[in-house]
């Protein structure tokens, strides 16, 4: 009887195995490390590149011409080599692997530490690092420590403007930074069970930030549903009785809206406590929060009323951004005041496109707040996309009205 | 495998932003990197850092998968690094750029000698010795071969 980790990737918790992985992406951020790895460790053709993936959304469009000619270079190869190519306005690669690429029981690497997000399918799906990605792409498999699972029983639905990332901010908390490192985390009960896909995928995002390798929903009619409706015929994972070595429950009925503090994800404290505080940005976007459902629900709050600061709104994907046009959410987000930008990680990283000055406070729906990593002196508030949107209406951390 | 370094202190949870910051990350020039290696956690520390064997507290390397961390650590001219725990992708990358790291919880006295075996899976500091976690069979394979890009080459 096996966790469904265990399961997919054929082993036991603690065994060290081999492996195939179905699929494998990198973006224009690590792609490059990849690629000078391949080159050096003299390998002369990729391996089945019909499951690689190459996605440019870390810097996009390119902000120089450093990052031009580093992008030139990636392009030229994945496209020479037959990669599957995503270029500048794709989109976010965890959020394109999501759009039908990963299936259920696949085993997923991705050259990024939020690959962990694919999780919600009940796929194996983790991140590694340039080097590793670079003998993927020679060899097609990799090796993995098998991780032991912590089951997180979820029960109830959300009440109040609480949502996922409330639940996953709440958890990150729980279990603090390192609280569940090298191990799985299962998502599991009735509670999980209603969880809508966008909800999953933001809940398993941020497993990473608790050093989890995964974060995983047992794929259920919710998932085949969803991937019916991206031309796939999949099959539910039954869970079975296994091992876990630990169980914590949480009922979504108590789950509140929350912030984390700068500069830790697991200082957490209910938006209550922080109310009133000044801010000079709002960001709405990344593989956290960059949703339709997210842009939507941002919108419902500020549509015809104005933001009081500067409102920088990223779509995840070209889907999420066509969607948002056709539906008329995007005009109720620039007639709002938001400012739009290219499908993609945004500012998250701090590279540009959004970059805070020295004192400046932004709250965003993104999952990290590391010290400077937004811009050298700044400061990050994560938080959910309705206590995102209130806030953005008066210029300071307001906590979300009931929808 | 058996090192030697002056220990270099720092904290708990240290991430590789904090190593080195997502400003610098566009380049393929080592040397950008090792200039600014841990520049946001304390500007002074890069020039300490050849010859010497970090000593953190844990989790660290938590956060992105950045690789270039790790580079940059190796090429500063650190010879080890020992923390009670480590992110597990910052785990992956170290070994595979052929950086040795060591899970023990030692005591630190800034500038003082650290020693270790990797093999045989001890570190000395502060003139006692501590029994380190083993790296498995094939992360020392890959270490023993310089990282992963040698140990492809020669596989």
């Amino acid at each position: 009887m096996s966790t469904l980790c265990e399961r997919i990737l054929q082993g036991a918790a603690g065994e060290y195995v081999d492996r195939k992985v179905d699929c494998a992406y990198v973006h224009d951020g690590t792609g490059v490390l990849t690629l000078e790895a391949w080159k050096s460790m003299g390998a002369k053709r990729i391996q089945d590149a019909a499951h690689l993936h190459v996605f440019f959304d870390h810097i996009v469009p390119a902000n120089n011409s450093t990052t031009a000619d580093l992008q030139h270079e990636i392009r030229d190869f994945a496209c020479g080599s037959f990669f599957q190519f995503s270029d500048i306005g794709g989109g976010i690669c965890h959020q394109l692997m999501s759009e039908g690429v990963v299936l259920p029981n696949d085993i997923v690497v991705g050259a990024d530490s939020h690959s962990c997000t694919l999780g919600a399918f009940g796929a194996f799906a983790t991140g590694v690092g340039a080097t590793d990605m670079a003998a993927i792409w020679m060899t097609g498999e990799t090796w993995f420590r098998v991780p032991e699972s912590t089951a997180i029983h979820l029960s109830g639905t959300f009440m109040g403007a609480a949502e996922a990332k409330d639940l996953a901010l709440t958890y990150v908390c729980r279990f603090g930074m390192d609280g569940a490192s090298y191990q799985s985390l299962e998502f599991i009960g009735e509670g999980a069970a209603v969880l809508p896909m966008d909800d999953r995928l933001t809940i398993c995002n941020l497993a990473v930030e608790t050093g989890a390798k995964a974060g995983m929903f047992y794929a259920d009619h919710i998932t085949v549903q969803y991937l019916a409706a991206a031309g796939h015929t999949v099959q539910m994972q039954e869970p079975e009785p296994c091992r876990y070595i630990r169980e914590i429950d949480f009922d979504l009925t108590d789950i509140v809206p929350v912030i984390a503090v700068p500069p830790r994800v697991d200082t957490v404290k209910p938006v209550s406590d922080l109310t009133g505080l000044p801010i000079d940005q709002v960001f709405l976007g990344t593989c956290t929060n960059g949703r339709y459902s997210d842009l939507a629900r941002f919108a419902r709050v500020v549509k015809g009323r104005k933001v009081a600061v500067r409102t920088i709104v990223v779509p995840a994907s070209r889907a999420v951004l066509d969607t948002a046009i056709r539906t008329g959410v995007l005009m109720d987000l620039v007639e709002a005041g938001c400012s739009i930008g290219v499908p993609g990680c945004g500012p998250c990283l701090g590279a540009h496109m959004g970059v805070l000055g020295e004192g400046e406070v932004c709250l965003s729906t993104a999952n990290r707040n590391f010290r400077n990593r937004m811009g050298v002196g700044g400061e990050i508030y994560l938080s959910s996309v309705a206590t995102a949107a209130a806030s953005a209406l008066e210029g300071e951390i307001t906590e979300p009205e009931v929808s | 495998m058996r090192g030697k370094g002056r220990a270099v202190c720092i904290g708990a949870d240290i991430d590789t932003d904090l190593v080195i910051a997502g400003r610098y990350l566009r380049t393929k020039d080592h040397s950008v990197w090792v200039a600014h290696v841990f520049e946001d956690l304390d500007p002074s520390l890069a020039s300490r850092l050849n010859g010497a064997v970090v000593v953190a507290g844990k989790n660290f390397g938590c956060g992105s998968s950045r690789e270039q961390a790790a580079i940059a650590i190796r090429e500063a001219g650190v010879i080890a690094v020992v923390a009670p725990s480590f992110a597990r992708i910052f785990f992956r990358n170290a070994i595979n750029v052929g950086l040795p790291l060591i899970e023990c919880d030692i005591p630190c006295s800034e500038g003082s000698p650290v020693t270790f075996d990797l093999t045989e899976g001890w570190v000395e500091a502060e003139k006692k010795k501590y029994p380190s976690l083993p790296l498995s069979a094939k992360m020392q394979e890959i270490l023993a071969a310089g990282g992963l890009v040698n140990y492809r080459r020669n596989h």
